[in-house]
């Protein structure tokens, strides 16, 4: 049992995971900031406004220590949710156990490691496709001989739920996702150890509130896993077959309306996980009542613990053997899902596999997230207190000042970018240089003959940055844009509602001159981008033409792009709780620009919040409660059409733009 | 409302690139004062009012999709803007114009320094209608090859839409990846005119990269053409083979009758402008095609394509 955590600094962070083990907690959950998590420092222009905000930021060996600060590594087991800077990451936790004078061989835990799910649904990748895999199976061949209780990688179909996958493409997705694995590690392991590989590779799975059908799809992961040890890999020892999966429970489902009813779904979702014991969690993890308002507080996260304890401590549920041992509706169940599944499965191995169907995946999460919200938006899918039973008492919880949840100090991110600063001023910068050199050679290398586990330890070791290492390899393997899915999204089916917006946007348009055009844009580097997916998607099906260009924008990029392209509306979402800083940040930059488009924001925002954000200039903030995308669309061309009105240059951004870069530039 | 279309038309003139945003919005617009303006725009940077040619070279690099046109892209921003060239790139989104609405994402694949105001991309729809590119694009590149020195019209497709493309531009890039072997069978079998330079890329897939590059060579021989170039590159780093297909570029353009080349380019495009307009009836109105293209020849060879279809509508009246 342990609960996802980390903030603001590595001290705070250690002190909050001191306090979780004494009340019981008996492992911990390392949630790393965005910079952390895609290999930037403090100090860098993409980290700006996110710093501490997510998660805890680890910059270099010195960060890591103090995290683990007086919690005995040999017997910790410890889990970090790490994916493209995994490697770097696990090199970290490796010298800070070196320095408690605890070898690699004792270390328990996992990185999450998981990369295909980064490009598919969370976004927070710093390679391209290739090398990150060689990156994982490279990790997976060193935790195998060397760090023998770790597991290398955790396969997530968590995510890809979150994303609006349905149970057949969370099964299908996952199991292609941890094919390719294999089969890259396959390359890098002897082939004695493919079956130890094998065992070591876990899940991590979403369960949802529709809690019978998601035990079936757990108990089809099983049988597809074992069928998939036995038939590709040759593997024959039962233990490396179980299907070893822990939950964290959904949080798409959870509503920013009414939240406390958040906790009796969290309760739901985790039964999904624990009734019959043929397909039981491993571990659970579960979001705190508020998540949807903003980051918990330790409070919250008590509370979510103790629903785990009443079900292992108070009910019976962990005394019986498997409940639906011999059921027809389960067995039926679960052969519906597993016929589904197979079928996906093929069509992403007829795309070349996981790494080269990654488009085609992501364009069909789309899809299904537009149909999610179609359904919700039109009543068949009900959500208690979003959209019906609405109305509500004054609730008690989120009635103190700060709106109910944590806010992480502004001086924060000004502290980490000094102490970096002083880290790298203080180190020995020869043996820095080195050591990066000697890992640019290795990723460099064709023939990738040499573990990039090794330098990556040595690079550790000396004192290189997270920023300096994913940059070192980043100069070797180049960036890269994931794939956005927009662009192939299926049009909507043609209902009233969408019609009579078509006919505003039309008669917008003849008003316009010409057709209206939003830009779509993620500052930051907040990788959650399904909410920005599905703005632009109806913008285009209500007849704008959008420009969205994915995810992790500069301010000087979104404005660059809203003038360029002409826009007249700028759309911004942003879910990492970075908005205070990043929205005056970009509206900054648009002014620069001298482009006048109105802005919106949405995202996860406090109402406490919106005030400053209008101030800065904001036109209108939505949150998670503003469900109906189609009333969002109405909303921004009442907007753009008040704004061609307001008068002649402020109707047109990038008119009214150059005549004053012009001025200035002339001056 | 939109800026005054000659002041505009005037910074262009003057190679103010900051200008160009608000032309282009100005020359998308329908609306009837805008139409005006737009007009006023193109009048102030035709050739006639410029003395000459527009002194950008416009470049169609077209392909099909996933052969690495941004990335390549994003090398040759990179090469352009070194040597001190200004490039602006208009990128043809395809998967356009479902419901009416599109969905333009190309240029977050085409990397570029936001704070440099000499590189300009501009996403445009691609609208559904048959005769070419739309009109849009066409009047907007000869708007920018005013003031940039590099313009380019980034397409998608095999088989038809570069051959629009090769109407409006100086030079055609086609890029293909290695192992493109439907590019090899539309090129033999005519469905698809003989670009100017044919672009092989990721050449760090080593002997595949080699390989397709020697077919397409033979292939264009066999096809009696010795004029085009073909190259490997690879955009990724290390990057090998962009400056040498810059240079093939430029010596494409250097080797072209570029008045020549822009007057045909105008005439053809007044008549496909004309059929748009006003169909089949419109032109046996004029007498036939035939009748039309001596008429757009007997016209001032510095005359706009509004100049020339204007002087087309004179004559159907």
């Amino acid at each position: 049992m342990r609960t996802y955590a980390g903030h603001s600094t590595a001290k705070a962070s250690n002190e909050l995971y001191r306090r979780n083990l004494e009340k019981g907690q008996t492992g911990l959950s390392v949630a790393f900031d965005l910079p952390t998590q895609t290999g930037y420092d403090p100090d860098d222009e993409l980290a700006r406004g996110e710093v501490g905000k997510v998660g805890v930021p680890v910059s270099h060996r010195g960060d890591m220590a103090a995290l683990m600060d007086g919690i005995p590594l040999d017997a910790m087991n410890t889990s970090m949710t790490i994916n493209a800077t995994a490697a770097w990451l696990l090199a970290l936790y490796i010298v800070a156990a070196e320095e408690q004078g605890v070898s690699q061989e004792q270390l328990q835990g996992t990185t999450q490691n998981d990369i295909i799910k980064e490009f598919l649904a969370r976004g927070t990748y710093a390679f391209p496709p290739a090398p990150s895999m060689r990156l994982i199976a490279d990790m997976i061949a060193y935790t195998v001989e060397h760090v023998p209780k770790w597991n290398p990688i955790n396969i997530c179909s968590y995510h890809l739920q979150e994303a609006g996958a349905t149970p057949v493409q969370e099964i299908a997705y996952a199991m292609s996702n941890a094919i390719a694995v294999l089969d890259a590690a396959r390359e890098r392991v002897p082939e004695a150890s493919l079956e130890k590989v094998f065992g070591r590779i876990s899940f991590f799975v979403n369960a949802g509130v529709r809690f019978i059908e998601e035990h079936a799809k757990l108990r089809a992961m099983s049988i597809l896993w074992e069928e998939l040890g036995r038939e590709r890999y040759g593997v024959q020892d039962e233990r490396h077959l179980r299907f070893r999966y822990g939950v964290q429970v959904n949080s798409l489902g959870l509503t920013e309306a009414q939240p406390e009813n958040n906790v009796q779904r969290i309760v739901l979702e985790a039964l999904a996980v624990t009734l019959g014991r043929d397909a039981r969690a491993r571990a659970i993890q579960l979001p705190a009542w508020n998540e949807a308002l903003g980051l918990p507080r330790p409070w919250d996260q008590q509370w979510s613990l103790r629903i785990q304890q009443v079900l292992a401590y108070e009910t019976d549920i962990l005394e019986y053997p498997d409940i639906f041992e011999g059921s027809k509706v389960m067995e039926a169940l679960v052969d519906e899902l597993l016929e589904g599944a197979r079928a996906e499965m093929a069509v992403v191995s007829e795309h070349g596999g996981a790494v080269e169907a990654v488009p085609y995946m992501k364009a069909a999460l789309v899809d299904s997230h537009r149909e999610r919200i179609r359904r919700i938006e039109s009543g068949e899918q009900v959500v208690v207190g979003q959209n019906r039973y609405t109305e509500t008492e004054v609730s008690p919880l989120t009635a103190d000042a700060e709106g109910g949840i944590l806010v992480v100090d502004p001086a924060v991110e000004a502290q980490q970018v000094q102490d970096v600063r002083l880290w790298r001023s203080e180190r020995d910068q020869t043996a820095v240089d080195e050591a990066l050199a000697a890992l640019a050679a290795a990723a460099g290398d064709v023939n990738a003959d040499e573990n990039l586990m090794v330098p990556t330890i040595a690079a550790a070791r000396a004192g290189a940055t997270t920023g300096e290492w994913s940059r070192t390899l980043r100069e070797v393997f180049g960036s890269y844009h994931g794939p956005t899915g927009v662009g192939e999204a299926a049009a909507a089916t043609a209902d009233a509602d969408l019609s009579e917006l078509q006919g505003e946007v039309s008669r917008l348009q003849e008003k316009l001159g010409r057709r209206p055009k939003i830009l779509v844009g993620k500052p930051g580097l907040d990788g959650h981008s399904n909410g920005a997916e599905q703005i632009a998607v109806r913008a285009r099906d209500s007849g704008m033409d959008v420009v969205y260009e994915g995810i992790r924008l500069t301010p000087a990029q979104i404005a660059a792009s809203a003038l360029q392209e002409g826009v007249h509306v700028i759309g911004l979402s942003i879910l990492s709780g970075s908005h205070r800083e990043l929205i005056p940040a970009v509206i900054e930059a648009l002014h620069g620009a001298g482009v006048t488009a109105p802005v919106i924001v949405g995202g996860i925002i406090p109402d406490q919040d919106v005030p400053a954000l209008r101030k800065a200039g904001v036109a209108a903030v939505y949150t998670p409660k503003d469900f109906d995308i189609t009333r969002i669309m109405r909303d921004i061309v009442a907007l753009v059409g008040a704004s061609a009105d307001g008068g002649g240059a402020s109707a047109d951004g990038g008119a009214s733009a150059n005549a004053s870069a012009s001025a200035n530039g002339s001056a | 409302m939109n800026a005054e279309g000659a002041a505009l038309g005037l910074r262009l003139r003057e190679r103010d690139v900051t200008a160009a945003p608000a032309a282009l919005n100005l020359l998308e617009s329908t609306a009837p004062a805008d139409l005006e303006q737009a007009a006023e725009l193109l009048q102030a940077v035709s050739p006639a009012a410029l003395g000459g040619e527009a002194p950008g070279h416009v470049i169609g690099v077209t392909g099909p999709p996933g052969a690495g046109k941004s990335t390549l892209l994003s090398a040759l921003l990179h090469a352009w803007r070194a040597s001190g060239r200004t490039a602006a790139v208009l990128a043809v989104d395809p998967s356009s114009r479902r419901s009416g609405g599109s969905l333009l994402g190309d240029r977050a694949r085409i990397e570029f320094d936001p704070a440099d105001r000499g590189t300009l991309i501009r996403s445009m729809a691609a609208e559904q209608r048959l005769g070419g590119l739309a009109r849009a694009t066409r009047i907007s590149a000869e708007a920018l090859a005013a003031a940039f020195d590099v313009v380019v019209i980034e397409t998608v497709g095999v088989g038809q839409s570069e051959t629009d493309v090769a109407d409006v531009v100086d030079t055609v890039a086609l890029v293909v990846q290695p192992g493109s072997g439907d590019v090899l069978q539309f090129l033999k079998s005519g469905i698809m005119e003989t670009p100017d330079v044919l672009v092989v890329t990721k050449a760090d897939l080593g002997q595949i990269a080699m390989r397709a590059r020697r077919d397409l060579g033979a292939a264009l021989r066999s096809l009696g053409s010795s004029r085009a170039r073909v190259l490997a590159v690879s955009a990724l780093a290390p990057a090998s083979g962009i400056d040498e297909l810059a240079l093939a570029l430029d010596e494409h353009r250097e080797g072209l009758d570029i008045g020549g080349h822009r007057v045909r380019a105008r005439r053809a495009g007044a008549l496909n402008d004309f059929l748009v307009e006003h169909g089949e009836r419109g032109m046996r109105a004029l007498g036939g095609r035939r009748a039309a293209e001596t008429l757009l020849a007997e016209q001032d060879p510095g005359a706009d394509v509004q100049a020339l279809m204007a002087a087309l509508e004179r004559r159907m009246a």
